[in-house]
């Protein structure tokens, strides 16, 4: 197969892809004298129209993707993106708004802010919304920045927060980011928060403690009352990192745990496509005693009409511009309306079902070190394949061959050889068992012919990517001369 | 409805299977008495039909687009070839995820390189990363980056950054004993040279500074960054209206050691404020501490040219509290609608657009300070915005333009007291001469 060229490589002085209209008003000859004037841009790429379609073209038949085919990252939940929310998440209404009109202008977009924030305060039980944070991570460092802000209006600012092992990478790197020093918190046997560990490290130097639930094996923290109240007897705030929602949502609520602060991923929970990396967008939700401290500005409604207020002392302020990934937002509320109460409790009782019937059909094949049970994703590991030599990357590079996007890999830390795979709820009986025989497919051939796994993938327009070598010595960009 | 695949049979079968009887015994994990026992207070579930009526009405209510608007300050209205909204809403752009498995991922990683190699083509810098939230976050993380780079405790900001982008940053730093102090501008609209001079000292870990700035006046980058560089400080250069980079001189080329901004400009509509495009290069020196996603070229075992995410023990997932930023979900398909952007207008497009903006700016500055006690409050030359003083409410003002259905300018007060007389006004290459022209017509009335 042909690589496609990088555009830099096809590029020719002179070609054109753009027709901008004449400049319509008198020109003024000497109009850039006295500005700092660039010679030109060096090597900027120059193509015709015809042959940019068909770079990104065929660059865009290199990726797998949602529309494509099941694609059971563990906890990243790749539904299906219904076509209808980019439809209205177009309108003209939405797409030309500028951010800084005045508000009677635009009503329409401060009552969608607002719908949403109602919804999931519905949903996950809590009592205000911010739609600001960008993304999960950003959702996270909101949520500790107004942990922080409490503790510190309270006169008692604090300096640890507690995190479990099996937390994913953001949750530590956002505490450190709102100034906290992060200790561990050991898993039990079961994979969930041991509990004499957090009552041991719960002191009132702790300002909260970050939980995933369910958890990263997809394990509900059947103790999350007990948690929340060893948390809380020491003045501490639980904090509920969210990504997993899709296992709860209609079946239980964060807020009526114990938890004080949220963040959910609208590009997890409410289907809003992940664009190979983004955007995301990740609010975050608190009980009442936080609402003082949340992002300016807040949507209110004055006198029968919405309005932006930015009147809020107590506010730890802005965590980005304007009013956070607005667009997200529109397919978020439109995935919302779509499913109504009922269908929203269908989307998690369907994505525990697929993952309980995956994690059933292959628990003879591939090893569970957790045998607790999970709710929307289970983790296997590559321990039985070990004694061939086949490693859990052997395992995901011929999944490729076999047509699915592979698992979560290596995470959490607490299962070595992870292979995580949540199946979400949109996927069919028939998607299921074809991942499902391709992975039993692959367990005999790490017994018959394990060399087949080691060179794999065979069939990919790549075939397996040094990656050492590329940090060791980094080309991060196209240059002439190379 | 929700969107399900499975029929009852198969529910059924798969419920066998597993060995319960029903759904409801998957979630006896769970405690009972946190299980709700009825059903959520949500709107009942729409119909296809009428969820796009619903949301019709919704944008209808915006009545914001039937205006004609001179608001920039940060977000703006440009020409997006048809090309940019064709390709980069295909499924296999829109629905992959990250590309942790590059090998099925070759499409969204090459497009991210192509990205950085324009980022940096365009600043002028060496490293690019794969892109941030927006420019105000974007430009948080510079901060931090200049603070991990010396370990410095002060931030030296131009009062003429982006006011949103200086909350921001203040958010982002309040708990990590970063300091910020501000500085002054003067009537050129530009940093105030002496003021500059009165903050610089040894404890001073990067001066920042956005150019085209607030006011849209194009800042003396050279002079700025000389004067940090000889106060071991580092210099940071914000973007907020990237257009400005097809025709001005790239802010590495003067030495500018972190180059940050916001890329909404390049094939993003306003959309009511995101999702837009934040982006960020440095010197090759500086590349362990870049925050973000990074790209990176290699081979394959057959010895192919490939694309991996590379360099990721600075990253969240391998470092954990250590890493540079938290970042994980970044802006990639905005990113790779601006790489789509930039590859569709080329270097003489890019430079067209960007020579018709400050043409029509400069156009409409002279049609607008013709007006009868209407000021250019800065005497710096701009790129597409200026500081309009009015002599009497600027509230009045708006509201005259509004009845003749025009928004703009975007009135200071609120964010600089003492321009409480002033309205920032922006225009792009998709105003036209009539547009201008009914501004002014409109403006002469208003004053009247």
């Amino acid at each position: 197969m042909n690589r496609e060229p990088l555009i830099f490589e096809v590029s020719a002085k002179g070609k054109k892809a753009y027709r901008l209209p004449k400049l319509d008003v008198p020109a003024k000859p000497d109009v850039l004298e006295g500005l700092p004037v660039r010679a030109g841009i060096p090597d900027f790429p120059e193509v015709s129209e015809v042959e940019l379609v068909r770079h990104f073209t065929r660059l865009s038949q290199q990726n797998y993707c949602v529309d494509i085919g099941f694609y059971p990252l563990g906890s990243c939940t790749m539904k299906y993106n219904p076509k209808v929310n980019e439809r209205v998440a177009g309108l003209p209404g939405f797409v030309g708004a500028h951010p800084l009109a005045p508000a009677d202008l635009v009503q329409g977009n401060l009552e969608v802010l607002k719908l949403l924030e109602d919804a999931l305060c519905e949903i996950a039980g809590m009592e205000a919304f911010t739609l600001q944070p960008s993304a999960g991570a950003q959702g996270e460092l909101t949520g500790m920045m107004l942990v922080h802000a409490s503790h510190e209006a309270a006169g008692r600012p604090r300096k640890v927060v507690l995190i479990p092992d099996s937390a994913h990478g953001t949750n530590p790197s956002s505490a450190h980011l709102c100034g906290y020093t992060v200790q561990e918190v050991k898993s039990n046997e079961n994979g969930t928060v041991d509990l004499e560990d957090l009552a041991k490290r719960m002191t009132e130097d702790v300002a909260a403690l970050m939980v995933t639930n369910p958890n990263t094996l997809g394990v509900f923290e059947y103790d999350i009352r007990k948690i929340a109240d060893i948390v809380h007897a020491k003045g501490g705030f639980l904090y509920m990192d969210g990504a997993n929602m899709n296992a709860l949502t209609g079946i239980c609520r964060p807020g009526d745990m114990g938890v004080d602060v949220i963040h959910i991923n609208l590009h997890k929970t409410f289907s809003t496509p992940h664009g190979g990396g983004g955007p995301g967008s990740g609010p975050v939700g608190v009980k009442k005693v936080f609402e003082p401290f949340l992002p300016v500005p807040r949507v209110a409604r004055r006198d029968g009409a919405f309005v932006l207020d930015f009147d809020r002392p107590k506010s730890i302020g802005r965590v980005r511009s304007f009013y956070g990934n607005f667009l997200v937002i529109v397919k978020a509320l439109a995935y919302i309306l779509t499913l109504g109460p009922d269908g929203v409790r269908e989307m998690a009782e369907t994505a525990v079902l697929n993952a309980n019937y995956i994690r059933k059909s292959l628990d003879k094949d591939y090893y569970l070190k957790y045998t607790t049970p999970t709710l929307h994703e289970c983790v296997f590991s590559d321990k039985i394949q070990k004694e061939n030599g086949i490693s859990n990357l052997d395992i995901a590079k011929r999944l490729i061959d076999l047509g699915v996007h592979p698992p979560t890999m290596s995470f959490p830390l607490i299962v070595h050889g992870a292979l995580m795979i949540e199946p979400t709820e949109t996927e069919s009986r028939r998607d299921l068992d074809q991942f499902i025989e391709a992975m039993k497919q692959i367990a005999r051939e790490a017994k018959e012919s394990p060399e087949v796994l080691k060179s794999a993938p065979h069939d990919s327009y790549v075939r397996r990517l040094d990656e050492t070598a590329a940090a060791r010595n980094p080309i991060v960009k196209w240059e002439k001369n190379r | 409805m929700s969107y399900i695949a499975l029929s009852d049979q198969d529910k059924k079968e798969m419920l066998d299977r597993i060995g319960v009887s029903s759904v409801d015994e998957l979630f006896g994990c769970l405690p009972d008495e946190i299980k709700l026992t009825r059903k959520l207070v949500l709107r009942e579930a729409m119909t296809e039909p009428e969820l796009i009526r619903c949301f019709e009405e919704l944008s209808a209510k915006n009545g914001y687009i039937d205006h004609l608007s001179f608001l920039g300050a940060g977000n703006y209205r440009h020409f997006i070839p048809s090309v940019v909204d064709s390709l980069s809403s295909r499924g296999e752009f829109l629905t992959p995820y990250t590309p942790y498995q590059p090998e099925v991922s070759q499409g969204t990683l090459q497009a991210i390189f192509e990205y950085q190699t324009l980022i940096c083509q365009l600043t002028g810098m060496d490293i690019s990363n794969a892109s941030l939230y927006d420019g105000a976050t974007a430009a948080a993380e510079a901060v931090l980056m200049a603070n991990r780079l010396n370990g410095k405790p002060k931030i030296l900001a131009a009062r003429s950054l982006h006011p949103q982008y200086r909350e921001t940053i203040r958010t982002y730093v309040k708990n990590l004993g970063v300091r910020i102090e501000e500085v002054a501008f003067g009537d050129c609209g530009g940093v105030k040279t002496d003021d500059l001079l009165k903050h610089l000292d040894k404890d001073t870990s990067a001066v920042l500074v956005q150019s085209p700035n607030f006011f849209g006046a194009v800042e003396e980058l050279k002079k700025f960054c000389d004067l940090a560089h000889g106060h071991q400080a580092l210099f940071i250069v914000a973007v907020a209206e990237a257009a400005s980079l097809g025709v001005l001189e790239a802010p590495g080329a003067v030495g500018a050691d972190i180059v940050c901004g916001e890329a909404q400009s390049f094939g993003l509509a306003p959309s009511f404020g995101g999702p837009h495009l934040g982006f960020m290069a440095c010197k090759k020196e500086h590349l362990r501490q870049l925050p973000g996603r990074i790209a990176g070229q290699t081979k394959d075992v057959d010895g192919r040219r490939g694309f991996v995410l590379t360099l990721s023990t600075r990253e969240q997932h391998i470092r954990r509290e250590k890493a540079t930023s938290n970042i994980c979900t970044n802006q990639a398909w905005c990113a790779l609608r601006a790489t789509m952007f930039l590859e569709t207008l080329g270097p003489d497009g890019l430079r067209d657009m960007a020579v018709q903006n400050i043409q029509k700016a400069d156009y409409a500055l002279g049609r607008l300070t013709a007006v009868r006690g209407v000021k250019a409050r800065f005497s710096g030359r701009v790129f597409n915005e200026f500081v309009l003083q009015f002599p009497r409410d600027v509230r009045s003002v708006e509201a005259g333009l509004r009845a003749k259905g025009i928004v703009g300018g975007l009135g200071l007060k609120e964010f600089y007291l003492e321009l409480a007389d002033c309205a920032l006004f922006c225009v792009t290459e998709v105003h036209t001469k009539a547009e201008v022209d009914r501004l002014a017509a409109a403006l002469v009335e208003v004053l009247r």
